[in-house]
């Protein structure tokens, strides 16, 4: 069963269009939604929780229609919101407690699966205080505790590094991973930023102004292609020369090589050359696209 | 880790993975109790700091107090009635009850749209409508705590000074009545007063303001109306404070005696009392729920 499937969504306001005929088909796993700002990524999220109601097409989650399944999806989907939604009066503990008995949660389960989940995304002796004085990244771990204390299916975060710095953003991005494969709860998160999505993301979509641009898995986009890249020690002008002579296709790239070794021999060449013009050689690394060319030239035909 | 290593009370924390839960997921009804009840406790400033607690209590402590006092004279002195009347009670204390609705309506509603807590309520089961059904539910129950804790105090009171049963309970009735009414209208008036402005200052100023305006006005156009003569016109300006309102609706459908001098004339004025009443416990509803459905869409 495919975790969310859209046919043809489409979300006006008045003239402005946020969604645009959307066909999509995401599998259960942990799969990143990029888009610019105002792409249309947060409207997308509230028509899956069944709070918007979309213009035309139609939408399900978990196998449940969100036009007429809204409280069935809530039930059974965690939302960690773009914005911040902490009272600063109440402790994290309290708080993640009256959110887990808002899903449904008898209260006994709900202290159990709070003190569960606030050790899960990181927080300790901290959880009694007020959160008035957590800092960014408790905050956001608060966020994401009261999203998945109900043991959702699905969990919708929207741009849970927002306002990260580097070290709570590598954290923020290691526990979604361990969400989607230790938890075994599937992911979508939102995020402007593909480079971070591109490295605990088992799929990509990629919508701007409403549309689809591309969707595929992360193993596609960045799979490997028949490029080495190569640096060496010393004067590459020689080296060019060689190879070029060799037969090989290279290309100067700076300090680098790129060279193409589509014919599997290449590589004993470029070792061979190397070695014999008595340079060392640094690095020989295989290519691999970046999620970026999506949108520069690889995405334009999409 | 071998098992001899679990001593009892060794304290080691063992890292068991997640899991996951298969336990009951308790329906829309469920979620609303547990929120009404939450909000009836925050009222008051239950589960809140220290802080929280200091104002609503302080204001019960000032509901109460008169109430016990009232009973201890009447007892001493052996009054055949109490001085002051079930009906009359809470009017007489609104200055107490205003206060406490205008400090605790911004408490129980303007957290949510001030630290938008309200995305996170309506990402879950709960729908707009039964958010405010509970939230409206827990503000009233705490304002008819408030007023019929003193009201039954003193009825309380009037038994041990060995007052007659018989006497006191159609007034003290009656009396209930009207806690339950002043709940619903006050309650109704100070959320939507306080969830136009997610500022919590702002919010208390609001509220404690709209309802010493109106009682302000009723006082001075019922004081001209009587002073003109006009009886019938003079009746209805208690339709212009909540506090009249009620106290018409208990004088003129229950039968109780006016506070204050002007009785809604005659059954149509009663009816017209009780019909505003309930229009604007309604209006109030339904101008939450269309507020919430602005607060994020």
């Amino acid at each position: 069963m495919s975790l969310i499937n859209t046919q043809g969504l489409t979300k006006r306001y008045g003239a402005v269009v946020a969604v645009d005929g959307l066909t999509v088909d995401v599998e259960a796993g942990v799969t990143g939604l990029v888009g610019a700002n105002g792409a249309g990524k947060s409207t997308l999220l509230k028509i899956f929780l069944g709070l918007l109601t979309a213009t035309e097409g139609r939408a399900t989650v978990l196998g449940l229609d969100v036009a007429t399944k809204g409280p069935e999806i809530r039930e059974h989907v965690g939302y960690m919101p773009e914005h911040d939604c902490l009272p600063p009066d109440v402790s994290a503990t309290e708080f993640v407690v009256h959110m887990a008995r808002m899903s449904g949660l008898p209260t006994t389960s709900a202290r159990e699966r709070t003190a569960d989940i606030l050790r899960h995304v990181g927080l300790y002796e901290e959880r009694y205080r007020p959160m008035g004085d957590y800092s960014t990244g408790m905050r956001q771990r608060v966020k994401l505790a009261q999203a998945l204390v109900h043991d959702p299916g699905l969990v919708l975060l929207d741009e849970p590094t927002n306002g990260l710095d580097p070290a709570g953003r590598d954290d923020m991005l290691e526990l979604i991973r361990r969400i989607g494969t230790e938890f075994g709860i599937s992911v979508i998160v939102t995020s402007h930023l593909l480079g971070e999505l591109e490295r605990v993301c088992d799929g990509i979509v990629v919508i701007d102004a409403g549309r689809l641009l591309r969707h595929s898995t992360t193993a596609s986009v960045t799979a490997t292609t028949p490029i080495v890249t190569i640096e060496i020690d010393g004067e590459q002008a020689a080296l060019l020369g060689r190879l070029r002579e060799a037969g090989v296709s290279v290309v100067s790239d700076g300090r680098l090589l790129h060279v193409d070794v589509g014919d599997e021999a290449a590589y004993d060449i470029v070792r061979d050359t190397v070695a014999g013009l008595g340079l060392g050689l640094v690095r020989l690394e295989q290519r691999r696209h970046r999620m970026s060319e999506i949108f520069t030239g690889r995405g334009a035909d999409a | 880790m071998p098992e001899t290593d679990d001593a009892p009370g060794t304290g080691a924390i063992h890292d068991i993975g997640y899991r996951h839960y298969d336990g009951p997921r308790l329906g829309a009804s469920y979620i609303r109790r547990s929120l009404f009840l939450d909000t009836l406790r925050g009222a008051f400033g239950l589960g809140r700091s220290a802080r929280s607690k200091v104002m609503p209590f302080l204001l019960l402590g000032v509901m109460v107090l008169p109430s016990v006092v009232i009973g201890i004279v009447a007892g001493y002195f052996g009054f055949d009635a109490l001085p002051l009347g079930y009906t009359e009670y809470v009017f007489t204390l609104q200055v107490a009850v205003t206060i406490f609705l205008g400090s605790q309506s911004p408490v129980v509603i303007s957290r949510d749209l001030r630290f938008q807590v309200a995305a996170l309520y309506f990402s879950r089961p709960l729908s707009r409508q039964e958010y405010v059904q509970a939230k409206y539910a827990g503000m009233a129950a705490a304002l008819f705590l408030l007023t019929a804790v003193p009201t039954t105090l003193l009825l309380a009171g009037a038994l041990l000074a060995e007052l007659p049963l018989a006497d006191q309970l159609p007034d003290y009735l009656r009396a209930m009545a009207g806690c339950g009414l002043y709940a619903l209208v006050l309650g109704g008036i100070g959320l939507v007063v306080a969830a136009m402005t997610p500022r919590r200052g702002l919010g208390v100023a609001a509220v404690v303001g709209v309802l010493l305006v109106l009682s302000g006005l009723q006082a001075s156009v019922g004081a001209l109306a009587s002073e003109f003569g006009n009886d019938t016109f003079s009746g209805y300006t208690g339709l212009i404070s909540p506090y009249t309102l009620v106290d018409g609706v208990v004088a003129g459908l229950l039968g109780a005696e006016s506070t204050i001098d002007q009785a809604p004339p005659g059954t149509w004025g009663a009816i017209v009392y009780l019909t505003v009443a309930l229009l604007l416990v309604v209006g109030c509803y339904a101008a939450l729920v269309a507020r919430f459905r602005k607060a994020l869409s």
